[in-house]
């Protein structure tokens, strides 16, 4: 049975009175990056450059854009494996995230994670989980250590959790949830809600669609946010953050989305009903965006193709990079499985011995 | 020269546990503790007796019924650099916790590149033999034990309990402590003052040159009894305590049987896939030339674990089981001694 369509209106930025024009074109130039590197990475998968699972933010660009906004230097983003987009609104440079794609020494995980584990401590991305909801305890468990290394308040630092609408259903995630709200942790899960978990429908996986209100169940607020509306995201994202840092309260955010393309790049997500393929690309947050600028005179025409350019040309360099990068050295294939070094340590190849016969 | 102070106390294993626990709480604040039970309650097997009064709810934290949420919050909490110390009531609770060990904790450190390390304990015991039927009396070490990214330690003396425990605390990688019903209250001399053990290390517990027997936390001590008996009948068994599951000592391993020629398992876990065939396997390429006799496992039978003790008794491997295929293994009738 194909996808039944969801009737939401189409996307569009409620307002963008009295934002400064400097910061909705910076958004737009964020869009507009995170939709290059998708729609290069898309085609880097096809000619083989990129393997493995590789599943793309296409559709979700107001959403990464707006939660990325909301999130401070300070705190720690825990992600699902759809996290391209946001790696690079993180910080990291898209030439380490393209290089990690395509299994480079030089990629963020040393080319060890793929697409669906990017990972940098220094900037506090910290994963990039290939498993869903894989994330959401570790998250928590962040949220319990910030708890004991300092106090609630403004200058504090929160988790941010994200994880599809899939997720909602696993048992960690109730767990969590529960923990969270118990121990009273400083943490916003967010459930970006793109209407599908692979091929199925919330309202096909989940007895509470409203996915916003289970958070009742831990008194927890929960708020759902239109994913389309990337200022709607960044406030709503903003409001639950100091929540968490200042009163310690944790949060359930829904963020309400469209995936316009399959679940993973090889996924032509047959499955979908033509309605809803039709209102996903109507609800498409960057064209919309760009319009919307426009039309409001903070873009010019040749502003938006300038940014989109120079979006594209920097997704270029990237693929330079990566295509360049060494692949890592098999010599080092032991280096990380432990931090402590130990005594017996398993480093025998395939077919090797593990002991001399004498 | 510097003047040592050799003194030692008679204590048990839940004890040199519990001061273990103490002195890593005291020396490290960033160490606390996360469990079911283990704060009002005291711990199901009492391990953290007395440690909520002095350390407070934070560090000595009650947890919900909830293995996969704890276990996972625990190790969110060491990508931070805290190092919790997990109690998972029994190893048969660990299962539902086992996305988080296996699929996250053991991988994390090699799959970002070594930019998070995870210095995480968790404690479980493991054992049957307390008629606590099938669910509750399961022998899973080798679950993780095949899990490269894990260390496996399993302590069979109260001084182990303690070396091993304070160097699992110390370690910054993913630890499981394996513990065993049946060993809680065994009593054993512990070395005062800190006692730091080298993870990844077997140990020869008793030599001899008959024949070598590997075992490993509760099975150590019936390998010992069987070996001291034997003694009295002329026979020289050596007992390799394996103390580590993950790394394995395979060098001891095999050094021990190499002077031998004979080898016996026993293990408390079922015999298909279980920590006795990777000995045996390990026994095959480094010390098939000094063989005198196939190396033969004494496990658990195969059978999901009965309530009835009489059906218990029968499937659990016993020390007249180990005594009679040690016989069998040197050729030695028992009616001949």
């Amino acid at each position: 049975m194909a996808a039944k369509a969801r009737t939401r209106p189409k996307a569009v930025v409620e307002s963008t009175g009295g934002e400064p024009a400097d910061t909705l074109r910076d958004y737009y130039e964020r869009m507009s990056l995170v939709r290059a590197f998708e729609l290069r990475s898309s085609e880097m998968y096809a000619r083989a450059k990129i393997g493995g699972y590789c599943h793309l933010n296409l559709g979700e660009e107001a959403t990464v854009v707006g939660l990325m906004a909301a999130i401070e230097a300070r705190d720690y983003l825990f992600t699902g494996y759809r996290d391209h987009g946001y790696a690079l609104l993180r910080g990291l440079a898209p030439e380490r995230v393209m290089a990690e794609l395509f299994g480079k020494v030089t990629g963020v995980s040393g080319g060890r994670g793929g697409s669906m584990h990017l990972f940098d401590e220094e900037t506090r991305l910290f994963g990039g989980y290939g498993i869903v909801g894989g994330q959401i305890p570790p998250a928590t468990g962040a949220a319990l250590a910030l708890k004991f290394q300092e106090a609630a308040g403004p200058d504090a630092a929160a988790v941010m959790c994200l994880l599809g609408d899939g997720t909602t259903n696993i048992g960690a995630f109730h767990e969590s949830l529960n923990l969270a709200g118990l121990w009273k942790l400083p943490i916003v899960y967010v459930i970006v809600n793109n209407g599908l978990g692979m091929g199925t429908t919330v309202e096909k996986a989940s007895a509470e669609p409203d996915l916003y209100k289970r958070g009742a169940s831990y008194r927890m607020p929960g708020i759902r946010v239109d994913g389309d509306d990337v200022l709607a995201v960044r406030d709503a994202a903003r409001d639950a953050l100091k929540q968490a840092r200042e009163s310690r309260q944790p949060v359930l955010l829904e963020v309400m989305c469209y995936r316009l393309r399959g679940h993973s790049v090889v996924d032509p997500a047959r499955y979908r009903s033509s309605e809803d393929t039709t209102i996903a690309q109507q609800s498409d947050p960057v064209p919309s965006f760009r319009a919307e600028l426009i039309a409001s005179g903070v873009l010019s025409e040749a502003d938006a193709a300038a940014i989109d350019d120079a979006a594209d040309a920097r997704v270029s360099e990237a693929v330079v990079f990566a295509d360049g990068s060494p692949e890592p050295d098999v010599a080092d294939l032991f280096k990380y499985v432990y931090a402590t070094p130990v005594a017996n340590a398993p480093a025998a190849l395939p077919g090797e011995p593990v002991m001399d016969a004498l | 020269m510097t003047e040592t102070v050799n003194t030692s106390r008679t204590i048990t294993y839940r004890q040199a546990l519990n001061e273990t626990l103490r002195a890593e709480l005291e020396r490290d604040e960033k160490v606390f503790l996360v469990g079911e039970e283990i704060g009002v309650f005291e711990g199901s097997y009492k391990i953290t007796a007395g440690l909520l009064e002095d350390f407070g709810p934070e560090r000595v934290l009650d947890a919900p019924i909830a293995e996969e949420g704890f276990v996972g919050a625990a190790l969110g909490a060491a990508m931070l650099g805290m190092r919790p110390v997990v109690e998972i009531m029994t190893i048969n609770f660990s299962l539902i916790a086992i996305d988080q060990i296996v699929n996250h904790a053991a991988k994390m450190r090699s799959m970002f590149a070594g930019q998070v390390s995870i210095p995480l304990v968790i404690r479980m015991p493991g054992g049957g033999g307390q008629q606590l039927a099938a669910t509750h009396s399961q022998n899973l070490e080798v679950w993780y034990a095949h899990i490269p990214g894990l260390k496996v330690v399993a302590p069979s003396t109260p001084a182990d309990a303690k070396a091993l425990l304070t160097a699992a605390i110390r370690d910054d990688d993913p630890v499981i402590f394996l513990e065993n019903l049946s060993l809680y209250s065994a009593k054993g001399e512990v070395p005062d003052g800190e006692q730091v053990a080298e993870i990844g290390k077997a140990a020869v517990v008793k030599t001899g040159t008959d024949l070598t027997i590997v075992s490993y936390s509760r099975g150590t001590t019936t390998a010992l009894e069987v070996a001291h008996q034997l003694e009295g009948e002329g026979l020289s068994i050596e007992v390799v305590d394996l103390r580590s599951l993950r790394p394995l000592d395979r060098d001891t391993i095999c050094a021990s049987v190499r002077k031998t020629g004979h080898a016996v398992v026993f293990e408390d876990d079922w015999l298909s896939y279980g920590i006795g065939a990777e000995i045996s396997a390990t026994i095959g390429e480094g010390a098939f030339d000094f063989l005198d006799a196939p190396v033969r496992r004494v496990a658990a039978a195969e059978v999901p674990l009965p309530y009835a003790k009489a059906l218990e008794k029968a499937a659990l491997p016993s020390a007249a089981d180990l005594a009679r295929v040690v016989r069998e293994v040197l050729n030695i009738s028992s009616n001949d001694k």
